[in-house]
């Protein structure tokens, strides 16, 4: 799956973190960094992450499965 | 029939059959495309990039692809919407013919438009000795092949990283190299990382920071040049002070250079600092008059900005990217008085040696800084700067949930030094001068750069006065 995260909007809350740490991680206090393109199979984790931000800064593919177009 | 019902209809005629050409397959031509669709354009849509690949996120690329976290391929971008466009990737524009409205491709082919978005980005600058830059080990980065062949070449690992630049991506480097207990040495002409960007007060602290983690930073030097061993692989680098490092990976991470070179002869106001614009993203020609056709976002773009005095603002920031493609779309579009302007506040971000530094505003527009909450020796801390009287921008280390706050103090212009929030205060709140270098000393080229007011550096045609 595919997603991104607005680290303009992320305050370092570090719920997704706490919800999907092979997805998540953060370097020091408040720094985060993520795995783009998870696995499918950590898509609850990730669904879970992305609801229990307090500022809604993860985004996840609405597209996945359907058609993409452009090269991979 | 009326002319408003005239125009009416030939503005659902276009949103129905209209044909428009996107240049650029990143992040802003993504999300203008996206966007068109959900503003209703059902007709064709033509999006051209020079990379093979489809748009994928870029900030990942100098931090956890360079760690080794993540493969280079896995930073492909969510979609938001169906686009249902003709993607023709792999292959660059070339040509801009405004009269003909085509679009020339380097394989030789015209690709017709009614309304063109440019959205070529920027690319990395390389190091300029073109023998020196051949030698292997000597990288840039800024696209994902950049990235993959960075990563293998640290995980080898090479026995000394040079970087040569402390921007934002240069110190992430170099970061990335002490995290992997690499050895590396930073060499920055300016008199701190960061100094560009965010001036020498954070400077000093940014540079402080680097020497704690065994960074072995050098500033106020240049390199003179890259030497090689006989198999054509870097081995060393001179310094503009004699000193020699031995390095068997370079990175010269330079700044970015606009992608303006394929609309020579367009009569666009394309220049060094990128193709000039309205806030609503309509390209200005040569002489300063918009035009009704061509749209810019992202980094590309150079808009004038009201919070800025409307000086010209060129932003190389990931918001302004998803945000200007989105104004543009709208307007591509729509016609006056629904019109949508790129009001954005700038805002970047940058994690590096375990500290997230922040920002909002645009900095350099300051001239004096102070301290507002946190501590500087505990690299925890937000600073605001200001110039006459108000506050344009604000930085925070780690300090990241107070940055909506002063982002609101910048947008209605609030006083300098700003009212001090009741928590979090440090024992001296005096401002000082925020060090900026000059124009036109030599340091890394910050992301976010204010070029003036006129819309393009060529010099436009004056008429001669009628008699």
């Amino acid at each position: 799956m595919r997603i991104v995260v607005d680290l303009n909007r992320c305050q370092g809350y570090a719920q997704c973190v706490y919800l999907a740490h092979e997805v998540f991680r953060l370097s020091g206090q408040e720094a985060l960094t993520y795995e783009p393109n998870p696995d499918d199979e950590r898509r609850l984790q990730v669904e879970r992450a992305a609801v229990a931000c307090p500022v809604h800064a993860i985004v996840i593919d609405r597209l996945e499965g359907a058609e993409r177009g452009g090269a991979s | 029939m009326t002319l408003p019902a005239t125009v009416a209809e030939l503005v659902r005629d276009f949103r129905a059959n209209g044909r428009i050409v996107i240049v650029g397959a990143s992040l802003a031509g993504l999300r203008a495309a996206e966007a068109l669709r959900e503003e209703g354009f059902t007709g064709s849509l033509t999006i051209i990039g020079d990379e093979p690949y489809e748009p994928y996120d870029r900030p990942p690329l100098s931090k956890q692809v360079l760690k080794g976290w993540v493969p280079a391929d896995h930073t492909k971008l969510p979609r938001m919407r169906e686009v249902d466009a003709d993607w023709r990737l792999g292959v660059a524009a070339t040509g801009l013919d405004r009269a003909a409205k085509q679009v020339r491709l380097a394989d030789g082919e015209q690709v017709p438009y009614d309304r063109l978005l440019i959205a070529t980005g920027t690319r990395a600058r390389q190091w300029p000795n073109p023998t020196e830059a051949a030698l292997q080990g000597v990288h840039t980065i800024r696209s994902r092949d950049d990235a993959a062949r960075l990563r293998a070449a640290l995980a080898e690992p090479p026995s000394r990283v040079l970087v040569i630049g402390a921007g934002f991506i240069g110190s992430e480097v170099a970061s990335v190299c002490r995290e992997l207990d690499i050895p590396v040495t930073v060499v920055e002409r300016g008199s701190a990382p960061l100094v560009g960007a965010l001036g020498g007060v954070i400077g000093e602290i940014a540079a402080q920071m680097q020497r704690d983690h065994g960074v072995d930073l050098r500033c106020t030097l240049g390199v003179s040049s890259l030497e090689g061993d006989s198999a054509g692989h870097v081995r060393r680098a001179r310094l503009s002070d004699g000193t020699v490092v031995d390095a068997d990976v370079v990175v010269a991470s330079l700044g970015s250079i606009r992608n303006v070179e394929w609309l020579e002869g367009s009569g666009l106001a394309a220049g060094f600092w990128g193709v000039g614009c309205d806030a609503g993203g309509r390209a200005f020609d040569i002489n300063g008059v918009v035009t009704d056709s061509i749209y810019v976002a992202g980094d590309v773009a150079r808009a004038p900005h009201v919070l800025y005095e409307y000086e010209f603002l060129a932003m190389e920031h990931w918001d302004n990217a998803v945000f200007g493609a989105e104004v543009a779309a709208h307007n591509m579009v729509n016609l006056e008085p629904h019109y949508r302007p790129h009001l954005l506040v700038p805002g970047f971000w940058s994690g590096q040696f375990g500290v997230n530094i922040k920002s909002v505003g645009v900095p350099p527009f300051g001239d004096e800084i102070v301290f507002t909450q946190g501590s500087v020796a505990g690299r925890s801390f937000a600073a605001a700067y200001g110039h006459r009287g108000r506050i344009v921008a604000a930085v925070t280390f780690d300090h990241g949930k107070w940055l909506e706050h002063y982002g609101k103090l910048i947008e209605r212009s609030a006083p300098f030094p700003p009212p001090p929030p009741g928590w979090d205060r440090p024992p001296d709140m005096k401002p000082m001068p925020a060090e900026f270098p000059e124009p036109g000393v030599p340091t890394e080229v910050p992301d976010v750069v204010l070029t003036g007011h006129a819309p393009s550096e060529r010099t436009a045609e004056f008429r001669p006065r009628r008699h």
